[in-house]
């Protein structure tokens, strides 16, 4: 009963050891945190619904701007800023996938694409509450849970963020073990037949859709705290593309797969785009066709296809 | 009435009549099977029955309730269910996982996220009982898409019985199985529960023969005759219709 | 009134680039099913040779529009013929996947070779001139640009009405077994569709250039706009993308002009409504 927590168990512990190995490389640590947080949320969305998204940085930019707005206006508290960006992405989840969860296919992958770009248009204009294209700024939150501040290296932001995204992992785990996330897997499967169980697919999808919503709203929640900045890229078609890229890469609806590929996808980024981002393009888009014709069930199923592939060798050898 | 009444049931697509003033009974402990040629309207008729269609015209009452204008998820709520003509399961979870779907959604508890989904004893006991019923033990921990298809049918039927319907429709049962293993199919019909409706639509004469007390003959959308396997069998008009060009 | 007018003369040239740009999208999903977040880089790509063969070559600029359109379907057959050739079997998913890379390829291409500023496409003095209407003046571009739309969409009804590639796209679209079974050859119908869509959109592109203008992020900073005229008008529809087209353009040019802050947002608002009333879109068939 403990195996299943193994995989687990070593991401924690190589997460610790990367605090202490990397101590010069503090905020780059930090945003992969924060990235394994909403591919962690497309995993749910993606991985175990089968909604087909590339708008989840809608949610995560709902998320970076509430929790901003929240901490400027109102209370800068760390964790009560959090709950609002859950909230904000949960909301905008809801409200739109309302709509969006009556498509599929194109429609739906359009549709997606076209809430994040309108979120970024409402941004773009509220300049005074947003700061339009200049970003938001004066964010400073306060002390996380009235006892550590934020500090220049970046420890604290550390270690607030590896908590958040070890709960967030821990609570997809539980929710991928219920009831409700076998239900997701099945309407992934097939809907048609959820449908004849009795179930509403719509209603499923959608609940599937807000709480993927929040945990992006979470996501980008942390990003505006630690970087205390949001800016229009919040919101831009690129980085929902690179989540998808990310969780394709690890391979989807197991969690860890989502860790693995942003991990890799981020140290990949971190040496190849230090210099020039139109040649990072390069990178990535051939990145993504390898992974698209060679791996298309990720880097988390190498071990299985090729237990399978050897398997099969013994099959073909006899 | 107990069981299923339907009266003067009609559909129309467009100018198409494909189903026209049907009455039919189905009550509780019912074998009664469905027969006709292709595009009789057989598919159409358990459609409009279970609500994944919507009558032009016509009643539908089940236990004196016209359930009509209710939509497929609360007719099932009220115990009617159908098998899929077209192997329709879900191929990358385990036998057990895709009988534990419907027992858990008819229970109300398939929006439960902090629980396991395994941890319910009841529950648990009752995927294991419908296993050992359809006699798919060793199979049990396997994802379906490694079964061969006789045994997918297998599933097929126990993932709407585990439903706990009172009215089950098995839409082709034995269709695409292999006929060394249609006997399979046979014998998980026959031990169905004794109270349970069941209404078989099937091209195998000789599954229709062994499991029905009661078939029904639709042409062209109507019911042309009903009677006992004797019945049909001697009946002239069927015979030509299934020896004669319309066979199929 | 003059208002209305420019409105109306606006939008339908903003509409009839649109089209033409859209237009082999739709048919290429409708046809080979594929998800071709790609398909604006053919616009790129027009735009970025006509740019180049105008400004480095010098060449006058029918002739700069001919050859970069040559060029991009030059580009387009073998890039069919080698990658999309595998993508179409795949799933949604991997098809959104394989084309953003592609796209993602496409912009860093034409940024090594041309960088990242805007790539001006100058226009000849005769279409820059204004066309006195005797109660107002049209630019001759916009005029040009309207011309060539129609006669696009004329060019093509007569393609599909009158010759037998059309009859057998026509076939094909409808029903891609039958057609195979029917013994036409599917493999070259898709490559010349793919290779014509890509040489429309280079067009559009070129011709655009002054409504959507021309820089390397040009694939993904349009890329929901042609999706949407293809979603709106129906999978492989060609007039269901002409209306759709036509009144994306209409609609975004009268908030353009009497709400110039909200244009996106109210453009898309709407599309988002319309969609969710009729997801299969103006002419689309029902799935």
């Amino acid at each position: 009963m403990t195996r299943p927590f193994i995989p687990a168990l070593v991401m924690l512990i190589a997460a610790v050891a990367a605090f202490f190995l990397f101590p010069y490389n503090l905020a780059f640590l930090t945003r992969i945190l924060i990235m394994i947080v909403l591919v962690l949320s497309l995993d749910l969305v993606l991985g175990f619904a089968g909604i087909a998204t590339l708008g989840q940085a809608a949610m995560y930019g709902a998320g970076a701007y509430a929790a901003g707005l929240f901490a400027i206006h109102v209370w800068a508290d760390p964790v009560a800023g959090l709950l609002i960006g859950a909230l904000a992405g949960g909301a905008l989840a809801a409200l739109s996938g309302a709509v969006l969860m009556r498509t599929q296919g194109l429609t739906l992958i359009m549709l997606t694409i076209a809430v994040a770009q309108i979120c970024a248009e409402i941004a773009n204009q509220a300049r005074e509450v947003t700061g339009g294209a200049d970003g938001m700024r004066g964010i400073r939150p306060g002390k996380v849970l009235g006892l550590w501040e934020f500090d220049f290296i970046g420890i604290t932001g550390y270690w607030y963020a590896l908590t958040i995204a070890g709960l967030v992992f821990a609570a997809l785990f539980v929710i991928g073990r219920s009831p409700f996330g076998l239900s997701l897997r099945g309407i992934h499967e097939s809907p048609a037949r959820m449908e004849a169980i009795g179930v509403s697919v719509y209603r499923r999808r959608l609940a599937a859709y807000t709480l993927g919503g929040g945990i992006a709203g979470i996501a980008g929640a942390l990003s505006a705290q630690i970087t205390q900045l949001v800016s229009l890229e919040a919101f831009s078609f690129t980085l929902s593309a690179e989540a998808l890229i990310m969780l394709i890469l690890g391979g989807t609806g197991r969690l860890y797969g989502a860790v693995l590929g942003t991990v890799i996808f981020m140290a990949v980024h971190h040496t190849a785009a230090a210099n020039d981002p139109f040649n990072w393009l390069f990178v990535i888009g051939a990145l993504v066709l390898a992974v698209v014709f060679f791996l298309p069930s990720g880097i988390a199923a190498l071990p299985t296809s090729l237990k399978r592939l050897a398997k099969g060798g013994r099959h073909a050898g006899s | 009435m107990q069981g299923l009444e339907v009266r003067g049931l009609s559909k129309h697509f467009g100018g198409l009549v494909v189903s026209e003033s049907i009455d039919f009974d189905l009550k509780p402990g019912a074998r009664k099977a469905l027969i006709g040629p292709n595009g009789a309207g057989k598919s159409t008729f358990a459609n409009l029955v279970t609500g994944i269609l919507s009558p032009s015209g016509g009643a539908i009452r089940f236990d004196g309730e016209d359930i009509a204008g209710l939509d497929e998820a609360q007719r099932v709520k009220r115990g009617i269910a159908k098998t899929f003509q077209i192997t329709t399961l879900f191929p990358r979870l385990t036998v057990r996982e895709n009988l534990r779907l419907p027992v858990l959604e008819r229970e109300g508890l398939g929006r439960r996220m902090f629980a396991r989904a395994d941890s319910n004893r009841a529950i648990e006991d009752e995927v294991a009982a419908l296993i050992d019923q359809f006699d798919l033990g060793p199979l049990a921990d396997r994802p379906v898409l490694d079964l061969a298809y006789g045994q997918q049918r297998l599933v097929e039927m126990a993932l709407s019985l585990a439903l706990k319907p009172r009215v089950l429709i098995l839409d082709e049962p034995a269709a695409g199985v292999p006929s060394s293993e249609t006997h399979l199919i046979i014998e998980a019909i026959e031990r169905l529960p004794h109270d349970l409706a069941v209404l078989v639509i099937e091209h195998d004469m000789d599954l229709v023969f062994r499991v029905a007390t009661s078939i029904v003959v639709l042409v062209q959308g109507r019911i042309l005759t009903e009677g006992t396997p004797q019945e049909i069998a001697t009946n002239a008009q069927v015979r030509e219709l299934y020896l004669g060009g319309a066979h199929g | 009134m003059s208002l209305l007018l420019n409105i109306a003369v606006d939008g339908i040239a903003y509409g009839m680039i649109l089209f033409m740009i859209a237009v082999g999208l739709s048919v290429t999903m409708g046809l080979m099913r594929v998800v071709n977040l790609a398909h604006g880089g053919f616009a790129l790509i027009g735009g970025a040779l006509a740019h180049w063969l105008g400004r480095e070559l010098g060449l006058p600029f029918v002739a700069a529009a001919a050859l970069a359109i040559a060029g991009t379907v030059a580009l387009a057959i073998p890039l069919e013929r080698l990658v999309y050739r595998r993508i179409y079997g795949f799933g949604e998913l991997q098809q959104v996947l394989a084309t953003i890379g592609l796209t993602f390829l496409m912009i860093a291409t034409v940024n090594l070779w041309l960088g990242s500023s805007l790539l001006a496409i100058p226009l000849p003095e005769a279409l820059q001139r204004s066309i006195d209407l005797g109660f107002r003046q049209l630019t001759a571009h916009r005029v040009t640009v309207i011309v060539v739309g129609l006669a696009v969409i004329l060019g093509l009804w007569a393609l599909l009405d009158r010759t037998r590639f059309g009859i057998r796209l026509r076939a094909a679209v409808d029903n891609r077994d039958t057609a195979s079974a029917l013994g036409i050859d599917t493999g070259t119908i898709y490559t010349l569709t793919f290779a014509l869509g890509a040489g429309l959109a280079a067009l559009g592109g070129i011709l655009g250039a002054e409504l959507l203008p021309i820089d390397a992020y040009y694939p993904l900073r349009y890329m929901v706009l042609f999706l949407i005229v293809v979603a709106i008008g129906g999978l492989g529809s060609i007039l269901g993308s002409f209306a759709a087209a036509l009144a994306i353009g209409l609609v975004e040019t009268a908030s353009r002009y009497l709400l110039p802050d909200f244009a996106t947002i109210v453009t898309f608002a709407l599309v988002i409504l319309f969609l969710a009333l009729r997801p299969q879109g103006l002419l689309g068939r029902a799935s």
